[in-house]
């Protein structure tokens, strides 16, 4: 653990990514407990008003203040990606490890439907099952979470299948030990690296399609502020105030940004086999 | 591989946002120097329209698209709506009534040719009033002429309509592109292929992008149309809108629906931006059948919290307020803007005594138009006020129509109204808004069987106080009717009573 800390420290990638993800998180928390202006206090004679010290990042298209919702759409970001990835996770995971481990039929169809999964574009699918199911924040974490559970099944299966031809799984195997003992004791530990490093890198995806669904009218309903809705709102309004778009629009940039550069930097510091593949 | 995957997936999301995004620019560049190619024409219009016609024949579908292109350009009705909502002589040069309302006679136009070159008589006018009130009519709006008991051709001239009651919209409703006259022979191809008496016949239908019309040469009064060439071109998105205009590909855009746009084009010399009036009440629609809304007290309590001044100025300021379920341009409009005026503790006190002290939760469903998403926000924030806590859902147009329109699965919904006399709705029975009045119904079975209009008038007024009291929707404002077209472009409609777009008196200056 010591040499991570050292060779995080000379990682500015990870550094960068780490201060965005500290910020983004952050600014939700803050907005957990205070925001500037309340989030849904209409002022039609203050609207679409630029800059100014009372509201730092002027108001929107219905008087709010757009500094209060930026902040309080960072909630929503996360808590879509958080669920989102957690559901992808834990279903992935647990289908790649089953087909590592059992081959077969098993892994085949697993395989086989993954890659008809990966074949269709994922937002078009997002669309597909929100169009169908009713817009809300709900389902658009559905419809994020289904396309990340192959994205997790496929990793978790390649790591694990690596780790069952491994010396010791199959010393554990002659033991006597089970499929399920083996997963869990010997295979899941040593492949949570990638995993780790794959999370954090699937969080930027979902973060980046909720603000995709929402900009289509998909995602969180109005007035649950959202960075995609805000960009949305703010389109009609390019000509009067072109500044309502940039907001919202850095925003997801810096958080997005900085969950990749942390995860490329996650995965350089956790694994050692990429990191002498890219040296090499 | 988890490289690749994550490219993949940032690939989609990327593109489809990076495309949104540059796609005006793009849009801009390519329509300018198409206009510059084409260059000035003075006897050619291109015409904007935001929603595309599904289908070319009023008769078989009642999307308002579709009047906005055929009628009366490409078809006419006995009567005719102007400019001012009246109804003057079109295919009927003049009428009768008799004294109990329930005969008319209609004297026919002589000269008239269909655009296949058949004449016009009384046959064909039989024929299309027939399939209006048939039992197997798939008309629209089948309701507004099963008052008409039988149709007779008294000679080739003249037409013998017989009513079961007295209707006064009788008139009204024969002059809607609906009630539109074809011929036998291209009635069942006019869909696709339309043909009627009108003074533009069809030329070509570029599915998702153009419908074109050109000048009849079988018109009775040729003289009188100075366009050779009218396109309606269908452009979807606002922004899109505005760019075309802009860059020149677009002439005219007789119904602008982005008010919060229009500054931009304002702005622009070339272009004049005309406000006017339409049909379309905005109302929040209320599910009358469904508890807490059929208690009375609870509508008085939503119609104190409306503040019509917050909303309109969402609306950019486009709109003017109403108190009932009628258009503020009619002569026999009666201002009750001020039957529930905005008072929170007044509202709050009538929820009390509804026994929600505590307010309740409800949903609001959302079609997927600019105006209903603008006022849903602020409605949302008004209700929750006086704590009435609204979930929003929007909903895909098909959805709406299916949810909330057929199913009457809904609590809240916000629409615009835009037919013409349309307080009709508050008396039918199944309706999705579910309310059921003997004393409106009594009400509008006055209205209809009044023949003189005065009277009609006051009786309509009557009837606006009843939806009024009864506050059987939240009643916002009237839609604006934004046009925007060149300077030198004159002739086009400056307000909406109709959805049409009647060209017949438009010409370049």
């Amino acid at each position: 653990m010591n040499t991570f800390f050292a060779r995080a420290s000379r990682h500015v990638g990870f550094q960068v990514g780490a201060v965005l993800l500290l910020l983004f998180v952050g600014t939700a928390l803050v907005s957990l407990l205070w925001t500037p202006h309340p989030i849904d206090a209409l002022n039609m004679r203050i609207k679409l008003t630029p800059s100014s010290p009372s509201y730092l990042l002027g108001t929107d298209h219905l008087g709010r203040d757009v500094l209060s919702r930026i902040m309080v759409g960072a909630q929503t970001s996360i808590t879509v990606g958080l669920i989102a990835v957690a559901i992808g996770l834990t279903l992935g995971v647990a289908l790649g490890a089953w087909a590592a481990a059992r081959g077969g039929w098993v892994d085949e169809a697993l395989s086989r439907t993954s890659d008809l999964i990966f074949a269709f574009p994922a937002v078009l699918i997002a669309i597909l099952i929100t169009s169908v199911l009713g817009a809300s924040a709900q389902n658009a974490i559905l419809a994020i979470a289904i396309f990340n559970i192959p994205v997790f099944a496929r990793v978790t299966r390649g790591a694990a299948l690596a780790m069952w031809s491994r010396d010791f799984v199959r010393a554990a195997t002659a033991m006597g030990q089970g499929p399920v003992g083996i997963t869990l004791r010997h295979v899941l530990p040593n492949i949570a690296s990638v995993l780790i490093v794959q999370a954090t890198i699937q969080f930027a995806v979902a973060i980046l399609a909720e603000a995709g669904l929402s900009y289509l009218g998909l995602g969180a309903q109005p007035p649950v502020p959202s960075w995609g809705r805000m960009l949305r709102d703010a389109q009609t309004y390019i000509f009067q105030a072109p500044e309502l778009a940039v907001w919202p629009g850095l925003a997801i940039a810096l958080a997005v940004l900085g969950l990749n550069m942390l995860g490329d930097g996650l995965r350089d510091l956790l694994d050692p086999r990429l990191r002498l593949l890219r040296v090499g | 591989m988890d490289s690749l995957s994550r490219r993949h997936l940032f690939g989609a999301a990327g593109t489809l946002m990076g495309a949104l995004a540059t796609l005006s620019v793009l849009g801009a560049d390519a329509l300018i120097s198409e206009a510059r190619a084409q260059g000035p024409a003075k006897d050619r219009l291109v015409i904007g329209i935001s929603l595309e016609p599904p289908v070319l024949d009023p008769t078989k579908n009642a999307a308002a698209a579709i009047r906005e292109v055929t009628t009366p350009s490409i078809y006419e009705s006995l009567g005719r709506i102007d400019r001012n909502g009246a109804i003057g002589p079109g295919l009927a040069e003049s009428w009768s009534i008799s004294e109990d309302g329930k005969e008319y006679l209609f004297k026919l136009r002589p000269g008239v040719t269909f655009h296949n070159g058949e004449p016009f008589d009384a046959s064909m006018v039989k024929f299309s009033l027939d399939r209006l009130f048939a039992a197997d009519s798939t008309n629209p709006a089948k309701s507004l002429y099963t008052d008409i008991d039988k149709v007779e051709i008294v000679d080739p001239a003249t037409v013998k309509v017989t009513l079961k009651s007295p209707n006064s919209f009788l008139l009204y409703s024969l002059s809607l592109g609906d009630a539109a006259i074809m011929t036998p022979k291209t009635a069942p191809t006019n869909d696709k292929s339309p043909v009627g008496t009108g003074p533009f016949v069809f030329k070509e239908r570029k599915e998702g992008d153009s419908i074109t019309l050109e000048k009849s040469p079988t018109y009775r009064d040729p003289g009188s149309i100075k366009l050779n060439t009218v396109i309606f071109k269908i452009v979807k998105d606002p922004s899109a809108q505005v760019n075309a205009l802009l860059a020149g590909d677009i002439d005219a855009f007789p119904g602008f629906q982005a008010p919060e746009l229009v500054e931009r084009l304002k702005k622009d010399p070339r272009f004049a931006v005309v406000i006017g009036t339409t049909e379309g009440e905005v109302i929040l629609a209320t599910n009358n059948g469904k508890k807490p809304f059929n208690d009375l007290k609870v509508r008085q309590a939503i119609a104190h919290a409306i503040n019509r001044e917050e909303l309109i100025s969402a609306e950019s300021g486009y709109g003017v307020p109403i108190g009932s379920h009628f258009a503020p341009h009619n002569k026999a409009y009666v201002d009750l803007t001020k039957t529930y005026p905005f008072d929170i503790a007044k509202a709050k006190a009538l929820l009390a005594e509804a026994g929600y002290p505590n307010g309740f939760e409800a949903t609001l469903k959302l079609p997927p138009v600019g105006y209903a998403q603008r006022a849903g926000e602020v409605m949302a924030n008004q209700l929750g006020k006086i704590g009435i806590k609204i979930a929003i859902s929007s909903l895909q147009w098909p959805q709406w129509l299916s949810e909330v329109f057929k199913e009457r699965n809904y609590d809240l919904t916000i629409v615009a109204h835009t037919e013409a006399n349309d307080l009709d709705r508050y008396a039918r029975d199944g309706y999705y808004w579910g309310y059921d009045s003997p004393e409106f119904k009594a009400k509008w079975r006055e209205v209809l069987a009044a023949t003189d209009f005065t009277k009609r008038d006051e009786l309509l007024k009557e009837a606006q106080r009843i939806v009024s009291r009864d506050a059987v929707n939240g009643f916002l404002f009237q839609l604006a009717k934004i046009g925007v077209w060149k300077k030198d472009l004159v002739g086009l409609w400056e307000n909406s009573p109709t959805p049409q777009v009647d060209l017949t008196g438009v010409y370049w200056k």
